[in-house]
């Protein structure tokens, strides 16, 4: 993996982290209380936890040349259906599992239009993403259905040393990259993203990997909807996952994958979807006004992805060259080539 | 009119060109010759403004100039035609000929007077196609002319054309130098880079010749033999460079066919066939531009689905359900376009080289790290890919580079069957040598191999038998030690009208 790549996001989150401290000197301050940890940083990685599991999905389905806008509907499904069943009296295990299968089915979808029908990913999965909500609103018959479950709370607002959501995102984001660098899932992802006709004629099951990633981004959004219901003991088909495909998308690209498909990091996604919820948390920390909330956002965003364009960098070794022109470098005689 | 001294350019790790020095002026047609890799793409796009110089200045006219990038450039008179089709093939021929300089009625884009300025600039270049048909439609010929009208739409002093001739066949090269003449007695520029050696002595009046980013030396054509401009390029002798031997065939007849083809075919791309390849054999396929060659390799390897017939491989039926299956079956292909179809630009030459083994062996078992790593050391060795580095990014590498490491790709796979769709197109002469020479080893081995290429001399040379298309269909096969490149010639031109060889 390039490292500057990482550099510049890595020093984003950095110094948000400075501003917080200079503005709440406890900020870093932790605390633990009946065996929990509690703290500022500790509501960034819990709040953290459905952009970053979502986000993880994103970066394989970024890496094929794909896109998925239809997360957040996803995610407002699955916690339609697990709140749904509990309301009515369900297990809350069953819910859960019942919850998962359908999206892997609305992944299955998704590939399906993608990978099969060649449909571009993003209208493919625009399908899914304004017909979703309205698939959860039916759900819930328009109502905001709040459930009082202790097991099915845990997922969302539960400890275990560190909130029980992050664990989940952590391990997730573990597991899948160990999964795909371990294996060569990895490098076929990404030779399918850079060039999917002479992946093909090589050898590697373009569709069969397409396929895949979408399902397993529907399953990584499922399990964010199940965090965000969770947490709050409610199933919110219109707010639920609103929005949270856009940062996904963002925590991506500022963690250097690009949206031209191929090479990808999910360490950078790790970063990225960090900067997000830090940036998300700062804006109310440091009391920006409500109504430039979203100009601040936009503000940090841009400055990371412009330090980040290799343009960007010339220019700035550019400018670095101009000003010591009078040093005479000693030309090395060996040749590269060879 | 161009004056370049002391240019270095620097990659990451490689120092591309190293203290070079290149003069061009009005009204000639200057060749740079040089082996893959040796710079030649490097300077050019130094010039244009592609990439940075490290050190050195340009000057033109008498200027120092220092592009930014080719849109500058243009401006001030320097056009490029790259040497894989550039343009973008979803516009019109029209729209791609001017494109960026469309002329404007109200602010907005002027179709017709567009297609009308098209119209002029491709009947100047003598090439009669529709402007406002779809760029797409054409063949890469066509499109590669096409590019060259684009060049020639701005008024440009100094025009330069990297590798121009190796998509275009015999005729269409004549025309292409029949415009190089017109343009040179214009007092235009012209930077050239070919393979073809014969065509640089055909049209070249100047050459400059590189190896390894450094500058051998600047000659007038006239007064260089070829032989001395071979040896230039390679920095060695010639005799390291024999001619491969025509071989025996090793098949004894009788002997079970790797694979069978009965009336195969696909419409609107190539007629139902019949074919069998034998193991140990070189089977050349030979035709014109377009005649259905390529169409034929790709049904072969199931790349594309089959209309009719059936196709036997090592005597059981195989169900051409694309490429894996057949992969499964041991035939390989390596398809001529090597950035379209071959390469993943991003990777490095280590992943792309065991790309087609770790696809076989599904995702799960990677192929491990040792025995990846000896395969690449082996293979950098035994091709002589340059630079030898396995880490190296792929599309970074020359072509003829490009090439070795897909071919390379094929190879760690032992195929039974080996198809190779123009597998030298726009690689210098000693890579191209070696190529040669690996297919013939391959076949001494036991290998089938399926050789196609628009050079007849090199079809001749390599196979021990010859399939002859004519427009998509197979009209001949030449089989036995004394087939001539004047027999293949006749058996193409049968009917159709006379042909000349591009002989290498």
């Amino acid at each position: 993996m390039k490292r500057a790549q990482i550099l510049w996001p890595l020093a984003a989150l950095a110094g948000l982290l400075v501003l917080n401290i200079i503005v709440t000197p406890s900020f870093l301050s932790l605390r633990i209380q009946d065996g929990h940890l509690f703290g500022s940083t500790i509501d960034i990685l819990r709040n953290g936890a459905p952009t970053m599991l979502i986000a993880v999905g994103m970066t394989l389905v970024i890496a094929t040349r794909g896109i998925d806008l239809s997360v957040g509907a996803v995610a407002a499904i699955a916690g339609a259906i697990a709140c749904t069943w509990i309301a009515d009296g369900g297990n809350a295990v069953t819910a859960m599992i019942m919850a998962l299968g359908v999206c892997v089915l609305l992944g299955l979808w998704n590939g399906f239009l993608v990978s099969v029908l060649g449909i571009q990913p993003i209208i493919a999965t625009l399908v899914l993403m304004t017909a979703g909500r309205g698939v959860a609103m039916l759900l819930t018959e328009g109502q905001i259905i709040t459930i009082n479950d202790s097991l099915y709370s845990k997922i969302g607002a539960g400890f275990v040393v560190l909130p029980v959501a992050i664990l989940i995102s952590l391990a997730v984001l573990g597991g899948v990259a160990l999964l795909t660098r371990r294996t060569a899932l990895g490098m076929l992802i990404e030779s399918v993203g850079v060039n999917p006709e002479a992946s093909r004629l090589a050898g590697v099951r373009s569709r069969t990997i397409i396929w895949t990633v979408y399902v397993f981004a529907a399953l990584c959004a499922g399990v964010a909807g199940l965090m965000i219901s969770s947490n709050v003991n409610a199933a919110d088909a219109n707010s639920a996952g609103l929005w949270i495909e856009m940062d996904a998308i963002l925590a991506v690209v500022i963690g250097g994958t690009s949206l031209a498909g191929g090479r990808y990091s999910l360490a950078g996604t790790l970063v990225g979807a960090l900067v997000i919820q830090t940036l998300t948390t700062t804006v109310y920390t440091i009391g920006v006004p409500t109504n430039v909330t979203l100009v601040f956002k936009a503000v940090v965003v841009i400055a990371v992805c412009l330090l980040q364009s290799p343009r960007t960098a010339g220019f700035v070794r550019e400018r670095r060259r101009r000003k010591q022109p009078s040093v005479s470098v000693p030309r090395p005689q060996k040749v590269g080539v060879r | 009119m161009v004056d370049m001294r002391g240019i270095s350019v620097e990659f990451p790790g490689v120092k591309a060109l190293s203290e070079v020095d290149f003069r061009l002026f009005p009204g000639e047609v200057h060749a740079l010759m040089g082996e893959n890799g040796a710079g030649k793409s490097t300077l050019i796009k130094a010039l244009t403004g592609v990439y940075r110089t490290s050190a050195g200045t340009i000057r033109l006219n008498g200027r120092p100039v220092a592009f930014t990038g080719p849109g500058q450039a243009q401006q001030a008179g320097v056009s490029t035609v790259y040497q894989e089709v550039n343009l973008c093939s979803n516009l019109t021929v029209a729209e791609n000929i001017l494109l960026g300089r469309e002329p404007r009625r109200f602010g907005a884009i002027d179709g017709r007077a567009t297609r009308a300025a098209a119209a002029k600039l491709l009947d100047r270049i003598g090439l009669d196609i529709d402007p406002a048909s779809q760029l797409g439609s054409h063949p890469i010929a066509v499109q590669q002319l096409v590019a060259i009208a684009r060049a020639l739409a701005v008024q440009a002093r100094v025009l330069v054309l990297d590798e121009p001739t190796s998509s275009l066949d015999s005729d269409e090269v004549a025309e292409l130098f029949r415009i190089l003449r017109v343009l040179r007695e214009e007092g235009v520029a012209i930077l050239f880079v070919s393979h073809f050696i014969d065509q640089v002595y055909e049209i070249a009046d100047r050459m400059t010749v590189l190896r390894n980013g450094r500058l051998v030396g600047e000659h007038l054509t006239r007064e260089l033999d070829r032989l001395d401009l071979v040896s230039a390029m390679l920095g060695r002798e010639l005799s390291t460079l024999e001619e491969v031997q025509r071989r025996t065939s090793h098949h004894a007849p009788g002997t079970e066919p790797v694979l069978q083809a009965r009336g195969l075919g696909r419409a609107g791309a190539i007629a139902p066939f019949d074919l069998d390849i034998h193991a140990g054999e070189v089977v050349g396929l030979a035709g014109l531009l377009g005649s259905g060659r390529t169409e034929l390799a790709r049904l072969l390897f199931g790349a594309d689905r089959p209309d009719t017939g059936t196709l036997t491989i090592g005597g059981k039926p195989a169900r051409a359900r694309g490429p894996r299956s057949m992969i499964s079956h041991g035939v390989a292909f390596c398809s001529e376009d090597r950035k379209g179809e071959g390469v993943i630009a991003d990777l490095s030459v280590r992943d792309n080289l065991v790309l087609a083994m770790q696809a076989a062996r599904g995702w799960a078992r990677p192929v491990p790290r040792r025995l990846a790593e000896d395969l690449v050391a082996e293979y950098i060795e035994k091709l002589d890919i340059r630079p030898a580095d396995p880490g190296a990014v792929i599309g970074n590498l020359s072509g003829g580079n490009q090439q070795k490491v897909l071919l390379a790709r094929w190879l760690v796979t032992r195929p039974r069957l080996l198809i190779l769709d123009e597998p030298t197109r726009g690689i210098d002469v000693g890579a191209k040598a070696q190529i040669q020479k690996v297919v013939a080893d391959l076949a001494a081995e036991g290998m089938a191999v399926v050789f196609i290429s628009a050079e007849l001399e090199e079809v001749v040379r390599v196979s021990d038998r010859v399939v002859v298309l004519r427009d998509r269909r197979k009209v001949a096969e030449l089989a036995g030690h004394d087939v001539s490149v004047s027999d293949v010639m006749s058996a193409i031109a049968a009917q159709s009208g006379p042909v000349a060889a591009v002989a290498s």
